[in-house]
């Protein structure tokens, strides 16, 4: 290859690259985090999303070279040289990305083991869903039970979830959580919630027709009004 | 039309004793098929009454059995015994002397022909084209329906169960009417040509595998009728065993027929590809597209069988009150999304291996170069086939499944980028250096190549569990299974069908037209299905008519592409109608390819090859001075030169 190739290439690669970075950075893609759980989360897809663009845009540059470099006019008749293969670069095209996926799927499982962690002192709360309503009950509370999903904010919580009918899916998008409730079964998800706030809660499972208005909201509070919250829902109950 | 004449066709032609009118209503064809699809329609239904009243259940007279059995079984079994899908088995089976195969079910003559149970390979691959086009503009159009709806946030045109069931019906369309037999169709077509063969391996098998698809998409289409499926494609237990109306059974049964016709299809596929290559034909030797219908039948026949499964399991629970998905009686939900994802995962590479093998062709041939690494390119093929039957827990990564089966499930998701990677770099590598010839089928096999980038380093990200546990079930997903289908299966069916439409048809298709079909679909594709990612990542959930006004301008933008990405099949049709009729008289070798399918006439004699030809090298030896893939008969070859451009 001619020294003037090699800029044109890197020079289109270099462009495709900064497009994909810009569509990356410019819109907003994620939702603030508001968990400690989706900060890991966001993490990954960033790591993974820089991987992507590289790869992209060597792809997009070599085509758009190629393309422009190498068309001819319809009447060419000529083939072009007879090359069937090249032993050393399969090898690197095998070999590079079997170490990025490598290396995708350890920095994954490593999130995905600390985001299951438990620490000490977790809240537990009992989610119940059925078309197309929730149910948020804490036993610490008596099972006094709410509407929407409050929590206190820097504490570890754990949901143990059971669906009545179909399925459904807990989906906070700030807290990057997705998880079904199926019936017959308890599944859990755990939560550190970082930021007070109100965020969307959706049911993420087709679940009937109803499924698009199977919504509510989990509310994070600071401990101290969590815990005044949680004492008149009691007396509520009891009453 | 294709009209083929041959010596055949006066000499043998069944010598009928009947008069004109019972030959009307008796001979084998649509109006007998009409007619027994009414008569075994009506036993169905008399034999479901007969035993309700012998056995006194009440009410006598109830729906769903009726419909299920008269309906969805007996009629369309009536139909296919009166178009004649089972004329020589049966009188095989009766002991009544069968007609000697006289190959007047081979070859076309008129219009007429292609309505008919034709045995003839070419016939029938045309047949599936059109059909699945049809089955495809069908899809299309409630796609739009789900975009004009979602246009704006609320409630505008439908109600909830006709909303539910437009994006279910699309979807099973698309997959089972559309992609899966529309690359069956290109097979049937081209692979006994490219082997030198005069024809599939079990050409009456072929046509009733054909004959299957319409029951089942008419099947679908119907199920508007009596409240459409509306539990999305994927049909996941309790809510399809329970809680649907009864359309829901028209998509499990629909799935049974058009099931049957795959894996009949890929039975033939696979015996044709080993036992009928042509002398010489080694598998080292075969064209990429025929590795890749190889492949991709060795996944048919063994992972369609349990989608089948999944979908009986669910109509009995709903029909014969059987308990596999009831909690309250022992059911396990969960067992039906592992049963269907072990087929539908598979069904993925299903609807993609032939894309690939058709780029592979396209992109060597535009090139004028050899495929780059072709034995790494096939065995890449069967690496994706055996890995892509162990990653089908991926799409259960927030399933509730037992948690220790995330990590294994993703590493082998992620380990099958890197044989779909050999495949990206050794296309670029095809290009690389080559003479670029950039005519329509190579616009959509390079547009193929890059869209099929984006939904691959997309299925990367939901490979690794984090990401999928955030974006799972948004709109990231339809954003990535619409780069894969649409821009990876969709792209390379139009590069095949725009390829091989001179050898179909005789004629040559409008080259202008093709390439403003071809912009439209790009430009149109990609304005609509990328925004999808960030609104998925935002946290916009799939199948919902409605959402938070916050979402409202990307999905008005959508929407509008949308509205462009359907008017650019206009383009197509038109191009394919106006040239089949009136375009150029296509030579026979327009591409100057040197696979096996190119060397006979446009369109091909009825029985292919006059003699078998004697393969005698690779089919990719573009620019190797001298080189032959295959050595026709003598008096042939002074034939084709004179033919040939």
């Amino acid at each position: 290859m001619r020294r003037g190739s090699i800029v044109a290439l890197l020079g289109i690669g270099v462009i495709a690259g900064g497009a994909a970075t810009a569509v990356a950075l410019v819109p907003t893609w994620l939702p603030k985090d508001a968990s400690r759980e989706a900060g890991r989360i966001d993490f990954v897809f960033w790591f993974v999303i820089a991987i992507c663009i590289g790869i992209f845009a060597i792809v997009v540059a070599v085509m758009i070279f190629a393309i422009l470099r190498f068309r001819v006019q319809e009447d060419d008749h000529e083939d072009g040289p007879p090359v069937h293969g090249h032993t050393g670069l399969e090898i690197t095209w095998t070999a590079i990305p079997f170490v990025l996926v490598t290396a995708i799927a350890i920095v994954s499982a490593i999130v995905l083991s600390r985001n299951d962690a438990e620490a000490g002192n977790t809240l537990h709360i009992n989610v119940t869903a059925q078309q197309y309503a929730w149910t948020f009950a804490y036993p610490d509370a008596n099972n006094a039970t709410s509407p929407v999903l409050r929590l206190p904010e820097g504490r570890s919580i754990e949901l143990d979830m059971r669906s009545l009918d179909v399925i459904h899916a807990f989906f906070v998008p700030e807290f990057r959580t997705n998880e079904d409730l199926v019936p017959g079964l308890v599944t859990n998800v755990h939560i550190t919630p970082t930021r007070t706030g109100t965020f969307p809660l959706i049911c993420n499972e087709l679940c009937g027709l109803g499924h698009s208005l199977m919504r509510t909201q989990a509310i994070v509070m600071k401990p101290t009004a969590f815990d005044a919250w949680l004492k008149q829902q009691q007396k509520s109950t009891k009453g | 039309m294709t009209t083929t004449e041959t010596a055949h066709d006066v000499q043998h032609a069944p010598a009928s004793t009947r008069g004109p009118v019972r030959r009307l209503i008796l001979g084998a064809g649509l109006l007998r098929g009409a007619w027994m699809f009414l008569a075994f329609g009506g036993f169905g239904f008399g034999l479901v009454v007969l035993i309700r009243w012998l056995a006194h259940w009440h009410p006598i007279i109830e729906t769903q059995s009726l419909v299920l059995v008269a309906g969805l079984v007996t009629a369309p079994l009536g139909f296919l015994a009166g178009i004649g899908a089972f004329d020589y088995w049966a009188r095989y089976c009766i002991g009544s002397p069968t007609r000697e195969e006289d190959h007047s079910g081979h070859g076309a003559r008129s219009w007429r022909d292609y309505f008919r149970v034709n045995t003839d390979h070419k016939v029938i691959g045309v047949q599936y084209l059109v059909t699945t086009v049809f089955f495809f503009l069908a899809g299309g159009l409630l796609a739009l329906l789900v975009r004009a709806e979602l246009a704006r946030p609320g409630t505008q045109y439908f109600d909830p169960q006709t909303y539910n069931g437009l994006f279910s019906v699309h979807a099973s369309l698309m997959i089972f009417l559309f992609v899966i037999p529309a690359f069956a169709g290109l097979a049937n077509f081209v692979v006994p040509l490219m082997l030198g063969a005069a024809d599939m391996a079990f050409p009456r098998l072929n046509a009733l595998s054909f004959w299957l698809l319409p029951v089942a998409g008419i099947m679908m289409l119907s199920s508007f009728i009596v409240g459409a499926f509306a539990g999305g494609w994927t049909g996941y237990a309790p809510l399809n065993s329970d809680h649907q109306p009864l359309g829901a059974i028209f998509f499990n049964q629909g799935v049974q027929w058009a099931g049957a016709s795959s894996i009949m299809t890929a039975l033939n596929f696979l015996v044709t590809i080993i036992t009928m290559r042509a002398p010489g034909m080694t598998f080292w030797r075969l064209p990429l597209l025929v590795w890749a219908n190889f492949t991709t039948s060795l996944l048919v026949v063994i992972a369609t069988p349990f989608i089948a499964g999944s979908q009986f399991f669910v109509m009995f629970d709903r029909v014969m009150h059987t308990h596999f998905f009831d909690v309250g009686a022992g059911g396990y939900p969960l067992g039906y999304q592992h049963i269907f994802w072990f087929y539908s995962h598979p069904a993925v590479y299903i609807m993609m291996l032939p894309g690939f093998g058709i780029a592979s062709e396209v992109i060597s041939v535009f090139s004028r170069k050899p495929i780059f690494g072709y034995r790494l390119m096939a065995l890449s093929l069967m690496a994706i086939v055996v890995l892509g039957f162990s990653v089908w827990a991926h799409h259960m990564f927030t399933s509730g499944m037992s948690s220790w089966l995330r990590v294994p499930m993703m590493i082998t998701t992620l380990l099958i980028a890197v044989p779909t990677g050999i495949k990206i770099f050794s296309w670029l590598a095809t290009i690389w250096e080559g003479k670029l010839h950039l005519r329509t089928p190579m616009l959509f096999a390079l547009g193929f190549l890059s869209m099929f980038v984006i939904g691959g380093l997309s299925g990367v990200m939901l490979g690794a569990v984090p990401i999928d546990i955030h974006v799972t079930d948004t709109y990231f997903i339809v954003a990535h299974i619409h780069y894969v289908l649409f821009g990876g299966s969709v792209f390379t069916i139009f590069a095949g069908i725009y390829y091989w439409f001179p050898k179909m048809t005789g004629r040559m298709y409008n080259e202008k037209l093709g390439k403003l079909h071809f912009w439209l679909t790009f430009v149109g594709f990609n304005l609509t299905f990328f925004p999808m990612h960030i609104l998925g990542t935002e946290g916009m959930i799939r199948r919902v008519a409605d959402y938070p006004p916050r979402f409202e301008n990307l999905n008005m933008f959508i929407s509008l592409a949308s509205f462009g990405l359907g008017a650019s099949v206009i383009v197509f049709l038109y191009n394919m109608i106006t040239s089949w009729r009136f375009g150029e008289i296509a030579p026979a070798n327009p591409w100057r390819a040197m696979t096996l399918e190119w060397q006979v006439t446009s369109p091909p004699p009825t029985f292919n090859f006059d003699e078998i030809p004697q393969v005698v090298g690779s089919p990719y030896e573009y620019g190797v001075p001298g080189a032959q893939h295959a050595v026709l008969a003598p008096s042939k070859a002074r034939e084709m030169e004179e033919v040939s451009v």
